[in-house]
């Protein structure tokens, strides 16, 4: 069981789906850290953005790879809208509303698209879905390495727009302290629309990543959101840096508990990691304090 | 603390015991049961969220936990019903006081006790969902036995009786403790904790009570679902569905009140239904107009119904000038 030819190809391919967990937890970790709201709608954003992707090779003929630059502003300016006209005015800053609100947005979201699409689980069929490369070490597919790769070039886009844009730098000091922000001019309702946005903006790439070796259904996202509530945790609530490595851990954590524990329990070991994290270091591995 | 009297609860009570009597809809009285069921998991939500401020996203971990009792003690080990059901309550209160005392030994407040809330009903899913003593993936099912002592009626109008019951139960538990100098530490606790331990109050131990208080209703409500639908799995037990209900019901009736939960599940089940029947048979669309309505609700009427009638009443009460400004606090 613990020969390097079963252990390696797990450990690989663990970092291979976390790479695409952490671009799910970026998106939240993004608006947890600006806005301090747990965002319930993430999931459901995501299911949406996965239809969007399925769609738009079904209909566009568009390579998922290529709806990335179609979909990614198309969800950040939902994402805008959303918290500026819907959460933002809907729950007057308090947190049990935008509790409540995103929740009811996941609600909504989730059932529109069983409404119009049905419970029916949809793949896409595309040529290059199944190819696998040999690394030596160990085969890969393909589209997870590409998935791989791309998730490690958004991070540090986000990370270089936080740190290197004017943008970012109101969207550090809102997060830090909104009044002083405030004071100083910065407009906090734009602020916070466009991380949101960008948090959004995160699950569109997710998605188009996902397509090729994923399904569709409109429950598809939740799957992924308790997940990514772990990595937030596990990385520093509104870590950039924390959330990649914290993916990249809990798809490696999956992947190995899953082959000793089983496909059922593969799970369980998330969870522990989870609750073990929030005892004793809350502040996650890069937080700055809980 | 002004909540309601005594005799208005009763009052309460003794109405709503009328209802049997005046229909006999299967229909009626099954939508009743479970949103009274509801409302009572709600009530216990509520004296650890209303009352104390701690926000769980993870209620489905004693609701489960009571209902699993229930249901295998009976199954499994032919305990009599009655005493399976207390047992149920009994096992969630011990598993609300090991989840707390784990949760706020470390200091754990605000969002992250709600995901630590979350995932421990997380894992006892996924526990539930291969252990073979729950079922496994089968579930539970209980024996038909359909007599008074095993808790099994021929009809629904001796289940909503208990159901109601049980609420008034929670009515008069939560009274209590609104009137009464532990809940007057809960609330210091929950408006500011520093505050509170400053004035002599031990905040892990308020929050510690609440929390197995909180769980013991909640699991009335499991222990109550499994003699009603005589089956349990996982999912339901432990399913993100019931901590759902669990804290809307409250926010939207009306947060750390007596009769919140009630009002609340009252409200967010007949809107559920009123929605459905709009909907037709389209899958879905129903809980679109749901979602829509309770941004709508929260947008609106951010106190809940609760607060909406407390404003009322103000206004019809007090002259003018005195009648308070819009509390968004």
């Amino acid at each position: 069981m613990l020969s390097p030819v079963i252990l390696l190809p797990a450990v690989l391919n663990g970092l291979l789906t976390g790479a695409v967990y952490a671009l799910v937890a970026l998106g939240l970790t993004l608006i947890y850290g600006v806005l301090h709201i747990v965002n319930f709608a993430h999931g459901a954003l995501l299911s949406a953005a996965l239809f969007a992707a399925f769609f738009a090779y079904r209909l566009l003929g568009l390579d998922p790879y290529l709806a990335i630059f179609l979909l990614t502003p198309l969800f950040f300016v939902l994402g805008y809208l959303l918290q500026r006209f819907v959460i933002g005015p809907a729950a007057h800053g308090e947190d049990r509303n935008i509790l409540l609100v995103t929740l009811g947005l996941a609600v909504i979201i989730e059932n529109a698209l069983l409404y119009a699409f049905r419970a029916d689980t949809r793949t896409v069929d595309l040529p290059y879905g199944f190819t696998v490369l040999d690394f030596g070490i160990a085969f890969l597919a393909v589209p997870r390495v590409i998935g791989f790769c791309v998730a490690l070039v958004v991070a540090l886009a986000l990370w270089m727009i936080l740190n290197l844009t004017d943008t970012g730098k109101a969207m550090r000091a809102v997060a830090k302290e909104k009044l002083g922000a405030e004071l100083s001019g910065i407009d906090v309702g734009h602020i916070y629309a466009v991380t949101f946005g960008l948090g959004t903006a995160c699950l569109a790439i997710a998605a188009c990543l996902l397509l090729p070796t994923y399904y569709v259904n409109p429950q598809v996202g939740n799957g992924f959101v308790l997940v990514a509530f772990t990595i937030v945790v596990l990385g520093g609530m509104g870590s950039v840096a924390g959330s990649l490595i914290g993916g990249l851990l809990i798809g490696v954590v999956e992947s190995l508990s899953g082959l000793f524990l089983g496909e059922s329990l593969g799970q369980i070991g998330i969870f522990v990691i989870f609750i073990m994290v929030l005892l004793f270091r809350p502040s996650g591995l890069f937080g700055e304090r809980a | 603390m002004s909540g309601p009297s005594i005799a208005r609860i009763l009052l309460v009570v003794a109405v709503l015991a009328t209802v049997p009597l005046l229909t006999t809809s299967n229909a009626v009285l099954n939508f009743l049961v479970v949103t009274l069921m509801i409302a009572l998991v709600a009530q216990g939500w509520n004296v650890l969220g209303g009352y104390g401020g701690q926000y769980s996203f993870g209620h489905a971990a004693f609701f489960g936990t009571g209902a699993f009792v229930t249901a295998v003690l009976q199954a499994r080990y032919g305990v009599n019903a009655w005493a399976a059901f207390v047992a149920g309550m009994a096992g969630s209160a011990l598993i609300g006081a090991l989840i707390g005392a784990i949760t706020f030994r470390s200091g754990l407040r605000g969002s992250y006790f709600a995901l630590v809330t979350l995932a421990f009903a997380e894992v006892l899913r996924i526990l539930a969902s291969v252990a073979p003593i729950t079922g496994a993936g089968v579930g539970t099912l209980v024996a038909l036995d359909l007599r008074p002592q095993s808790f099994q009626f021929q009809t629904r109008a001796p289940f909503y009786w208990i159901v109601l019951a049980l609420l008034a139960v929670s009515f008069l538990v939560v009274r209590m403790i609104e009137g009464s100098r532990f809940g007057a530490w809960l609330v210091a606790v929950r408006e500011n904790e520093d505050a509170a331990k400053a004035l002599g109050i031990n905040p892990f131990r308020v929050k510690l009570a609440a929390m197995t208080i909180s769980a013991a209703i909640a699991g009335a409500g499991g222990g109550f679902y499994v003699q009603y639908f005589l089956f349990i799995d996982s999912g339901i037990a432990y399913g993100p569905w019931i901590s759902i209900e669990a804290l809307l019901a409250p926010i939207v009736g009306g947060i750390g009140t007596v009769f919140g939960p009630l009002l609340g599940a009252l409200a967010v089940k007949a809107l559920g239904e009123g929605t459905k029947l709009l909907a037709g048979d389209a899958p879905g669309l129903d809980l679109v107009i749901y979602g829509c309505v309770l941004i709508l609700i929260v947008a609106f009427a951010p106190n809940g119904i609760a607060g909406l009638l407390l404003k009322a009443r103000q206004r019809l009460v007090l002259p003018k000038d005195l009648q308070p400004g819009r509390s968004d606090g």
